[in-house]
């Protein structure tokens, strides 16, 4: 799971598509997990950062995370 | 240490003018209802919680009798019972000096049942039955008969009872309203309601006619026509006292006094659009005043609140039970109180808190009760925090109706609780169980 390489991240929280010419903004967590895919890290090793540094149960991360991939699926944000 | 979790989350930014009202302000957490921290109640009483605030029921009182009061010589309210009929919020009323208004049989025994006299309940609503009228003339409270079948079913009665009912007639008219409210009552304008004062003014030795009354509508946002319906009923009255020598000694220009919620379709909330009571108290008196009276006539003037009274002291404190995203992208948020708890959420669009801080980060959700049915849709679109299950929430201004309009329906009805002038808190009611729902049920033999 990648984000499409054209996506611009800046590090103040805003995504900017510019095949659609769509922008979004994001809150910290999502910054994070969104920089961590940039940097082609796994899912698995995204969500172990993640569990390291927020207070937040495994299966609650897990929940989300599936709902935070439903949303940049949503808006075509992912490569694949 | 680990930092604070918020679900991850990305918000598309649309372009477009500003909005002519500005950024929207961050919404505030209401961490405790009258001093007493929201975790503590939810955690004490459980979740969902119905919330109810003495000393705003003593505030909205005063301040409806500082409104008419100071306006008019001889005011009383009566409340409304059927806006809620906790006996701990009927006895605040009480104490301060509120009559009852009283719509059922069952209504009128508890409000006998609160300590009410029997000449200090008024007796409204259209489906009175023949026990309910002879308990009603036994304990000496005034009856408001609703139509000509009523009138003569009393006339009936009253001929064998020891002592005469005191009646008050209700008129329905138009105060400019629209839609008109003619159900309740005897039209003023075709004459129906003369034709009624006749008859009794015929039979004053079997009932004695002490008042008129109209209702003119809910939720009314023009005070101008409260000014209407005062004048007009004015007019009646003297007409009574000019033409039959019969004196009216009270007139009742009935409730409908709004809140501040905003109703649904509203362009702007209801804080900004909401006339203030002391505007329909202005209007009222000045018809009054302006009628003509002479100051030893003045007639006493009754008004029957409720929502006024009650809307803003009662909240409901209740939990996230899951957030889920529908097919269209949309959030959907699962709290764990529904339309059968929240009968006012079909009327309204309820500002709904937070009670802890959140991140600036806000999405729109679908707010759903926890029932299955695709009805329990408490707000269509809410911006809230990013929610997270567990999450309390307080929803606003849901003092009337919902304590008494509630439905037991695939869950039981909480907990409501009183917080009194000091602070203490007081289950006022205690949430149902399975087999306080079973009590009345029975099952026949061949099914044991």
């Amino acid at each position: 799971m990648k984000l499409k390489p054209t996506i611009a991240l800046s590090a103040a929280g805003l995504l900017f598509n510019p095949a659609t010419g769509d922008s979004f903004s994001a809150n910290p967590v999502a910054l994070e997990i969104l920089g961590l895919l940039r940097e082609d890290a796994a899912p698995e090793a995204a969500k172990t950062a993640v569990l390291a540094r927020y207070e937040v149960e495994a299966h609650q991360l897990d929940k989300d995370w599936d709902d935070l991939v439903a949303q940049l699926r949503q808006h075509d944000l992912l490569d694949s | 240490m680990k930092l604070p979790y918020e679900r991850p989350h990305i918000r598309k930014l649309t372009a477009g003018p500003p909005s002519k009202f500005g950024p929207r302000p961050g919404q505030q957490p209401v961490t405790e209802l009258d001093g007493v921290p929201v975790t503590a109640l939810a955690a004490r009483y459980g979740s969902p919680l119905f919330v109810l605030s003495e000393r705003q029921l003593r505030r909205n009182y005063q301040a409806a009798v500082r409104a008419f009061g100071t306006r008019y010589p001889q005011v009383q309210l009566a409340w409304s019972y059927k806006t809620n009929y906790l006996n701990a919020v009927c006895r605040v009323f009480h104490q301060e000096g509120a009559w009852a208004e009283v719509v059922s049989g069952f209504e009128l025994e508890k409000a006998l049942g609160n300590g009410v006299p029997g000449h200090q309940i008024l007796f409204n609503g259209p489906g009175k039955r023949r026990a309910d009228l002879l308990r009603a003339a036994e304990v000496d409270a005034v009856i408001h008969l609703d139509h000509a079948d009523e009138l003569h079913l009393l006339l009936e009665l009253a001929a064998g009872l020891p002592q005469r009912p005191r009646v008050a007639l209700r008129i329905n008219l138009d105060a400019g309203t629209f839609p008109q409210w003619d159900r309740f009552g005897f039209n003023l304008e075709n004459g129906q309601a003369w034709q009624a004062i006749e008859r009794l003014a015929a039979a004053a030795d079997r009932v004695e006619l002490i008042g008129l009354h109209c209702h003119i509508g809910t939720f009314v946002l023009q005070p101008a026509a409260y000014g209407v319906a005062a004048g007009k009923l004015a007019a009646l009255a003297q007409r009574c006292a000019r033409e039959l020598q019969a004196p009216i000694q009270y007139l009742d220009l009935g409730g409908g006094f709004p809140s501040t919620n905003t109703l649904k379709g509203a362009y702007l909330p209801g804080p900004d659009t909401v006339p203030p009571l002391d505007d329909y108290a202005e209007a009222i008196t000045q018809a009054l005043l302006g009628a003509g009276f002479r100051p030893d006539e003045l007639p006493l003037l009754i008004l029957e609140a409720g929502r006024v009274l009650v809307d803003d002291a009662g909240s409901l404190l209740g939990s996230v039970l899951a957030t889920k995203r529908l097919a269209d992208g949309r959030r959907a948020t699962i709290v764990d109180f529904g339309v059968n708890l929240l009968f006012t959420s079909y009327w309204y669009d309820h500002l709904i808190s937070p009670t802890r801080d959140y991140s600036p980060q806000t999405e729109t959700t679908v707010l759903y009760g926890p029932l299955c049915m695709n009805i329990d849709v408490l707000r269509e679109a809410v911006s809230l925090p990013l929610l997270a299950p567990g999450d309390l929430l307080v929803v606003h201004k849901v003092g009337a109706y919902n304590m008494s309009q509630w439905q037991q329906f695939i869950t039981l009805r909480p907990n409501v609780v009183l917080i009194d002038m000091q602070g203490e808190v007081h289950v006022v009611r205690e949430a149902e169980t399975l087999a306080y729902l079973q009590q009345l049920e029975k099952v026949p033999g061949h099914l044991r």
